[in-house]
């Protein structure tokens, strides 16, 4: 992977083991399992959405998780009941994590009306606030400020919740980030932002986009708290670590930045070449070291907590559940030039709330 | 009726909407402590403390992202623009963000959000600080623009705004402020999307919104002083919901249409009017429909030449005559 600055190093690294962390040390086999599975799932999932897309049932673009799964599962595994979440547009394993269900997320990919937005967002726009998800946002950096709004409301309305507000490497020399990161603190906010730095915004390494040592490290200029998760294909170092940081915003109201180093092995998009700002070598070296998967399924045989026969179980079951999902997908029908023109406004979906008058729709 | 004036107008309709909503909050830069930079916010903060009024850095792109956010979770954020101008500097909050968000997720979210400040030129404060983003604003389906040009207007449209559960630009205008006009006490809502017919007439009909109303209600009295013309003059009042019957109705009265606002002419509101009536209404038209609009270039500083490049009543009066020709 790119050449990264050294990151500093803070106190609590020192002989540091995140499986003996409080938040970890308690997990019995099955909630470890699931760790292991919920990763797994991400990954057979868009296995077969890179089949569809292949194939032509998935339109625009399509951006792979593939690599980072370690990051989504280990953050939402420590969200409380009242905890929320936002990101970009690599938001696929964000919505499973969160507990969306392949079913709604492939049809919404083959543009189909079962989607979870009906086929009115696509890939980069999942959304389901009844698990606390507020999307899957196309603009780099976008969503960043609505997590902080996020934050803001729940602190106004006096509940015990914190938004962990998800972004890029590349998101972070937007100014809406920036202006989020001052908010937040000068407002002391219950948010967690996240910076997923896989090396690379689009194909430009971080070296070659982003000043200063540590993306987190910014965090400074702001007075806020930071940390770097260095072992981010660690599901347990990222749950210990995000743990800390959603409680400092819970409990006191202080905002974090936290950066998990990260790896993504297919393009920024399938569609995009992945050759010309990377070396071959350097994805495969990360997947024989660093994989996510690998590493967690190795440390939990050598802990007897996962067997063969349950590996292989676990993945059956997550490519029949990835299988079927493009099966409903493909078998739903698409919305029709009539809902073009619903969920646009509320007062138009609602008409019998509706307190406004005149034409809202010119055609 | 009280008579007050237009600034009041617009702080009462918020202290109103403050008392009954406590999901209401005011932001903006200079909104608290400062008590506005336009002082349409004077005494809330005495009166609603620190949490309810909000003072924010300059810094549009973040907190009015970060009211978008809230009111995601059902907050209702009544964001200051100190200039409505500075609205492009958010310009991805309001425009991917706020009009896109629910129809992005498949209608499972909405933002109850409104946007309001001064967006008008005439204040001799150059091009930055002059913009008139009605057109750009109704552009976007999700979004729904409000210009009011009465005190009575400006607070009975706003409390309607605040309760509307999709988000709104609320277009005020800073010559307006000190006007003064009879405002209904107490819980008087206008709903957004009903024009009103400001005088009525047989003539010709002159439609418009914002503060260029007010001019055409002098050119109006010229014209019936000089010429006996009795013109009708429309102020629509909200652009997007829109009140088509209100306009068609006077078109087929008068044959005659002159749409008159300050925004720059290409893609203005009035092109989509005349659009909308050529289509519907062609067959009473007796003449072509005529726009007046600020001279279409960046908003010059230099005041004398500003007051003409604005729609001006002799502008009004000469293009009305034209129309009758």
């Amino acid at each position: 992977m790119s050449k990264k600055s050294p990151s500093p190093k803070k106190a609590d690294d020192a002989g540091y083991n995140a499986r003996t962390a409080h938040i970890n040390a308690k997990l019995g086999h099955d909630e470890l399992i699931a760790l292991y599975r919920d990763m797994v799932r991400i990954r057979r999932f868009e296995e077969r959405c890179l089949r569809s897309y292949q194939a032509g049932k998935i339109g625009g673009f399509l951006h792979l998780y593939i690599g980072q799964e370690s990051v989504a599962i280990g953050c939402v595994s420590v969200m409380g009941d009242d905890d929320h979440i936002i990101t970009a547009y690599r938001d696929h394993g964000h919505g499973l994590a969160v507990g969306m269900g392949m079913n709604e997320m492939m049809a919404e990919m083959y543009g189909k009306y079962t989607g979870c937005s009906k086929g009115k967002g696509g890939s980069m726009h999942f959304f389901d606030p009844s698990r606390n998800f507020w999307g899957g946002h196309g603009i780099v950096g976008g969503q960043v400020p609505l997590g902080t709004g996020l934050a803001y409301a729940l602190k106004y309305q006096g509940r015990k919740g914190a938004c962990l507000t998800f972004m890029g490497d590349g998101a972070v020399n937007q100014g809406a980030v920036h202006e989020s990161y001052n908010l937040a603190a000068l407002m002391s906010l219950p948010v967690v932002f996240i910076v997923e730095n896989n090396g690379y915004s689009m194909g430009t390494s971080q070296e070659r986009s982003s000043a200063g040592p540590s993306l987190a490290q910014r965090a400074e200029g702001y007075g806020m708290n930071w940390d770097i998760i260095e072992n981010g294909y660690d599901v347990l170092e990222v749950r210990d670590k995000v743990d800390r940081a959603l409680k400092l915003a819970r409990d006191k109201h202080l905002p974090s930045v936290l950066e998990i180093r990260t790896y993504r092995y297919r393009g920024h998009s399938v569609a995009d070449p992945d050759t010309t700002y990377r070396h071959k070598d350097e994805i495969e070296t990360y997947k024989a070291t660093k994989d996510p998967l690998m590493f967690c399924q190795t440390a939990l045989l050598a802990e007897k907590v996962l067997t063969d026969e349950i590996i292989a179980k676990i993945d059956e079951s997550a490519r029949a559940e990835a299988e079927n999902s493009a099966q409903f997908a493909e078998a739903s029908p698409f919305p029709t030039v009539d809902d073009l023109q619903k969920d646009v406004y509320w007062e138009a979906d609602n008409p019998a709330d509706r307190k406004s008058q005149g034409t809202l729709f010119f055609n | 009726m009280p008579v007050i004036t237009y600034r009041e107008a617009l702080r009462h309709a918020m202290a109103e909407e403050l008392d009954r909503d406590p999901n209401v909050v005011i932001m903006g830069e200079e909104v608290a402590q400062f008590n506005g930079a336009y002082k349409i916010t004077e005494g809330l903060l005495a009166k609603y403390g620190p949490k309810r009024i909000v003072d924010t850095p300059i810094s549009e792109a973040g907190f009015i992202g970060m009211g978008l956010g809230a009111s995601m979770l059902g907050m209702r954020p009544v964001m200051e623009l100190m200039f409505f101008s500075f609205y492009s500097v958010a310009f991805d909050q309001i425009f991917n963000n706020a009009a896109n968000v629910r129809y992005m997720s498949g209608g499972l979210i909405n933002c109850p959000i409104v946007l309001r400040g001064p967006a008008n030129g005439g204040t001799n404060v150059g091009a930055t600080h002059s913009h008139t983003p009605e057109s750009i604003a109704a552009y976007h389906p999700g979004i729904k623009v409000v210009v009011p040009s009465t005190p009575a207007d400006a607070k009975g449209l706003l409390k309607s705004a605040i309760r509307d559960n999709d988000p709104v630009m609320f277009l005020e205008n800073t010559l307006l402020y000190g006007e003064s006009g009879e405002v209904p006490d107490g819980d008087v809502l206008i709903p957004l999307g009903l024009a009103k017919v400001m005088r009525e007439g047989t003539d010709i009909s002159i439609i418009g919104h914002g503060r260029a109303i007010q001019m055409a209600l002098k050119s109006a009295d010229l014209l019936k002083e000089k010429h006996n013309i009795n013109a009708e003059v429309i102020d629509l009042r909200s652009i997007r919901p829109l009140d088509e019957e209100t306009i068609l109705a006077s078109v087929r009265k008068t044959n005659r249409v002159l749409y008159v606002e300050e925004s720059k002419p290409f893609c203005s509101v009035g092109a989509m009017v005349a659009c909308l009536i050529q289509e519907k209404a062609f067959d009473y038209l007796d003449a072509p429909v005529m726009r007046v609009n600020s001279v279409d270039s960046p908003a010059i500083y230099s005041m004398p030449v500003e007051k003409l490049q604005l729609p001006t009543v002799e502008r009004i009066y000469q293009s009305a005559l034209n129309v009758l020709k």
